[in-house]
């Protein structure tokens, strides 16, 4: 099948390449940008490691094809530490709460939180479980992942050092 | 876990989105939010040469207020639906729906039509297109036909839609006088397709009798269903005539192809099945109370 040219931005970088229809957001990321943060685990939408978000929402880039999103914007897990490599306050606090162990599932973790606490700045623990449904991860058992959340809402998002009482407590 | 090689086309309209359909007929399907079709293309239970992506048509992304009735486009994403002020007062029970619906990130993307077109026996739009009597807007080069929900789910994952049609918008009826609505659905986890699940939706007049009562089902056929037996009991008669576990019961009499698979066997699915639309019915009696107080 002919290629059709695609043109992003990814973490406020321009991308422009020529792909098959077929290849997704995810292949594109990672073969034709480089940019490997974004993990592929099950290729059919259940696992949730290759979220990013597009125009600031959180979607499967498994997906959704590289030609649908043609002049859109996408923010990677490499795009959400600062310039300088200072990490996140979703980053810092899955760090201190043990709340990665192999890292696989991380980016997409790191995605889907970020955008959930965007839109809802302090949820409920109920809010926190839903909200970290659509990923999987394998190594942790999700108790440090769900504590990682608390921590960022306990500290502030402002708050790039959060205390250490929130990992402990819960 | 790669699809096969495909064709892509964008069209910027509904009328070059029905001509290319037109053209390439059988070949050629509809991609919208791809939720549940790119899963289907990368494991390749399905193919297709041709995808028409109408996800970027912008008259299909539009919730719109029209006499009685609340006109949803096609293209419309589930977290658009759920958050839309217009729907959470006119059509409640979309709005209790929505976060049933997979995951938050599948909900960015995924469309009402689209969920409505794939018609998944388990889909919670569908069931609720169904138990709220909507009507389902058809567009083809010959011109748009109106589906009543109930005409429209024929087979598993098969509609009336005909192959040169495009599922552009579904209207709800507007919550009318004194009504209740309510959703329950168990999965193994949440966001995953419900085992079994209800969806209620009644009015009542001023003597708290039942007067429109719609029940619909998820994952208890091979399509989405309405519990009539169910409905035509409880027609006429004051709310606390009948139970919630008896309604629960009737709604699973007359069924006949309830699935039989590893996450349950369809006796299994009708228990839980009865117990969803009885917690379901629960949910809209007090929902209608609860309005009742505050009037």
């Amino acid at each position: 099948m002919h290629e059709l040219p695609v043109a992003l931005s990814v973490n406020g970088r321009d991308y422009r390449d020529q792909v098959e229809p077929r290849v997704t957001l995810a292949d594109f990321l990672r073969e034709n940008c480089g940019l490997t943060g974004t993990h592929l685990g099950c290729e059919h939408g259940a696992c949730g490691a290759c979220t990013v978000l597009l125009d600031g929402q959180a979607v499967r880039s498994c997906l959704v094809f590289a030609v649908q999103v043609d002049g859109q914007e996408v923010t990677t897990v490499e795009g959400i530490a600062g310039s300088d490599g200072e990490l996140s306050p979703v980053q810092s606090a899955l760090k201190e709460c043990h709340g990665l162990q192999c890292g696989f599932c991380t980016p997409g973790f790191v995605t889907s939180i970020t955008a959930l606490l965007r839109d809802n700045p302090s949820p409920t623990d109920e809010e926190i479980r839903e909200g970290l449904s659509g990923n999987f991860c394998r190594c942790t058992g999700y108790q440090g992942i769900v504590n990682a959340v608390h921590r960022v809402c306990e500290a502030g998002s402002n708050d790039a050092e959060p205390t250490r009482r929130a990992c402990s407590n819960l | 876990m790669k699809p096969a090689p495909f064709a892509y086309h964008r069209p910027a309209t509904v009328t070059e989105a029905v001509a290319m359909l037109g053209e390439y007929g059988e070949d050629a399907k509809v991609l919208a939010g791809g939720q549940s079709l790119v899963p289907m293309l990368a494991m390749r239970l399905t193919h297709f040469d041709n995808l028409i992506d109408i996800s970027r048509i912008p008259e299909l992304n539009d919730i719109a207020l029209q006499g009685n009735e609340v006109r949803i486009g096609a293209a419309t994403p589930h977290a658009m639906v759920g958050l839309d002020d217009e729907v959470a007062e006119s059509v409640p029970l979309l709005t209790l729906a929505t976060p049933h619906i997979g995951h938050f990130q599948i909900r960015s993307r995924g469309t009402l039509g689209g969920a409505i077109a794939h018609a998944d026996p388990a889909a919670e739009y569908a069931a609720v297109a169904l138990a709220l009597d909507a009507t389902i807007e058809a567009t083809s080069a010959r011109g748009t036909r109106e589906i009543p929900a109930t005409e429209f789910f024929t087979g598993l994952w098969e509609t009336s839609l005909a192959y040169d049609e495009i599922l552009t918008a579904v209207r709800f009826p507007v919550a009318a006088g004194r009504s209740g609505f309510g959703i329950a659905e168990f999965a193994r986890r949440h966001g995953d397709f419900a085992i079994a699940g209800g969806v209620v939706g009644i009015e009542l007049d001023e003597d708290d009798r039942i007067t429109r009562c719609g029940i619909g089902l998820l994952g208890l056929g091979s399509t989405p269903l309405r519990a009539a037996p169910a409905e035509a009991a409880v027609l006429g008669t004051p709310i606390g005539g009948i139970t919630a576990d008896e309604i629960g019961q009737l709604a699973m009499s007359g069924l006949t192809d309830i699935p039989s698979d590893l996450q349950g066997s369809a006796s299994y699915r009708a228990r839980v099945g009865a117990a969803m639309v009885s917690r379901a019915w629960t949910q809209a009696i007090t929902h209608v109370t609860e309005e009742a107080l505050h009037a």
